[in-house]
């Protein structure tokens, strides 16, 4: 298989035509460490690459939560039958870029008698928390910055810890609306996490290993929501679901349904404070539709079948990089859809949902699963 | 190893820093929020022992699970304008003295204790390890532990949802909000 012809070429990494680089990104970043590590002291080297890839994860940051920003709008308008953004730049693609440059110049409101130093916090929490998330996340063969061998759970326990940037921003706010707003919000993250940590879990047990890196190799001769057939395509349908519902969006906005609480526990932010938070909801969708390709869809392994050599070797010839985002960018669609095509649940129906439909079914699809692992019923 | 060194200064001074500052403030979620970044450091020295799993236990239950809790209940319970009475000197100074004193009890264990350096790579933890020793019945094994508390676990579980049905029909009936 070409990745593996790619990985041999590894010794004589000066002479690899460039294109070779989006197969595999350690044949780019392996010389940049080897040049590093020759020139300055270990530490110096480690504090340059932690710099670089701080830059790198900046930059990705700033691109994906504009980009996405503009494609909701799209993906609106489309279902609304309107335009959307057209006027800035080819379709309208800047019209997110000018947005975020009003709202660095817009005025940060002070807040009376609100909690000066929670308040100023919540922000960077839930900024930091994303950041801590997507350094764990493999974009492709090779560009990985952390490969933990818990690396699904690092994932959920750290994504864990954003609800509380949520809860603090509603109640520093000492606004009503806010506290409501992040009172349901920590309701509904907590309750949902059980199901994501479940779904997760039913993978885990499939995969054998918490390591991303190993969950994508042994996708290598399939992807697991075909290999795990039902119980993985379950486990799928309820992750998708759950994970809606834990970054706050519709059809489980309640945490800040414009229609009753005006913007829920941000209602009080401005400025680039606001901007944070905006941003950070779709990083975190971005990172819940990534963690769903990697467990089932092969995050960035090809679309292999089994035993289809010939098959297998022509879907290879798509760059890794491409087959990640494509997954990415496709579940996305499909959290989006959900958004602008349900009604709004009210609380209680949203937590019956999880307690008492989700939460059973989760319970019950992980011991199929393990059963059928036992059995060796999988392909 | 500087590096090391450096990134364990950080921890530990966030960790004595913030501990100080959960107990002095006056302020109840700031105090909850200090706490929170102790926790958090806390798994930050975990990972530099390389004991990932422990570090993201101690991320999931204490920084995720019991602060949010905390945090939960201060927004059910407290209003913001809140604040505590500065504590009297007299308390101030018990506690000080009581909190020092184990301090020092601490550290002089640990300095008696005579650490053996050794020259093996560190020793990676792997998920099937803590698993199969879980649930092991050998000499190493945890089973005993591990089912006593999952049925502790259970039981408090049941006892939240009694408590939470609180009695019968007749009694559900009567605090409801009358809508007019």
């Amino acid at each position: 298989m070409l990745p593996e012809i790619v990985a041999q070429n590894t010794s004589a990494s000066q002479s690899v035509p460039w294109w070779k680089f989006f197969y595999d990104f350690s044949l780019l970043t392996q010389p940049v460490d080897v040049w590093l590590k020759g020139s300055v002291s270990p530490f110096w080297s480690t504090v340059i690459e932690m710099a670089i890839v701080g830059v790198l994860f900046l930059l990705f940051y700033a691109v994906v939560g504009l980009f996405l920003v503009y494609a909701e709008r799209k993906v609106c308008a489309f279902i609304q039958n309107r335009l959307g953004p057209n006027r800035i730049g080819p379709f309208g693609i800047f019209q997110t870029v000018a947005d975020l440059i009003k709202l660095l110049f817009k005025e940060l409101i002070p807040i009376k008698n609100a909690d000066s130093f929670l308040f100023n916090l919540a922000p960077f929490i839930v900024i930091i928390v994303n950041f801590m998330v997507l350094a764990a996340i493999p974009f492709s063969k090779g560009l990985h910055a952390i490969d933990f061998n818990i690396g699904i759970f690092y994932v959920i326990a750290v994504s864990s810890m954003s609800v509380v940037g949520v809860l603090l921003a509603g109640w520093s706010s000492n606004s009503k609306y806010s506290l409501i707003g992040a009172m349901r919000s920590g309701a509904q993250i907590v309750s949902y996490e059980l199901s994501i940590g479940l779904a997760i879990i039913t993978i885990v047990i499939l995969a054998g290993s918490m390591q991303l890196s190993e969950i994508i190799e042994a996708q290598r001769t399939g992807w697991f929501i075909f290999k795990g057939h039902i119980p993985a395509l379950i486990a799928f349908v309820i992750y998708i679901i759950s994970s809606t519902a834990e970054t706050n969006r519709g059809p489980f906005d309640m945490a800040e349904a414009e229609s009753e609480l005006t913007a829920g526990y941000h209602t009080e932010y401005s400025g680039i404070r606001f901007a944070f938070f905006y941003l950070a909801e779709y990083i975190n969708m971005f990172i819940v539709a990534s963690i769903a390709a990697t467990l089932f869809l092969g995050g960035w392994m090809p679309f292999h079948v089994g035993s289809w050599d010939g098959f297998n070797r022509i879907m290879d010839f798509i760059p890794p990089f491409i087959w990640y985002i494509g997954k990415t960018f496709f579940i996305i669609w499909i959290i989006m859809l959900f958004k602008w095509t349900f009604p709004r649940l009210r609380i209680d129906q949203l937590l019956t949902l999880e307690w008492k439909y989700l939460l059973p079914i989760n319970l019950l699809n992980v011991l199929i699963m393990a059963f059928i692992v036992l059995m060796g019923w999988h392909f | 190893m500087i590096s090391n060194q450096i990134m364990f200064i950080l921890f530990s001074a966030m960790i004595i820093v913030f501990s100080i500052l959960t107990v002095t403030s006056r302020k109840i979620l700031r105090a909850a929020v200090y706490l929170l970044f102790v926790l958090v450091s806390t798994s930050g020295l975990y990972f530099m022992l390389d004991y990932q799993f422990l570090a993201a236990v101690q991320l999931t239950l204490y920084a995720g699970g019991i602060v949010v809790l905390i945090i939960f209940s201060i927004l059910l319970t407290s209003h913001i304008s809140q604040k505590f009475e500065p504590t009297g000197i007299m308390k101030s100074v018990f506690s000080a003295i009581a909190s020092i004193a184990g301090a020092i009890l601490a550290i002089i264990t640990i300095l008696d204790y005579n650490f053996s350096a050794t020259a093996q790579a560190a020793k990676e933890v792997d998920m099937r390890l803590i698993g199969n020793s879980l649930l092991s019945v050998d000499y190493d094994g945890y089973i005993l532990p591990f089912e006593v508390i999952s049925v502790l676990l259970l039981a408090a579980m049941i006892a939240a949802i009694v408590i939470a049905k609180r009695g019968g029909p007749e009694k559900s009936e009567l605090p409801t909000l009358k809508q007019e």
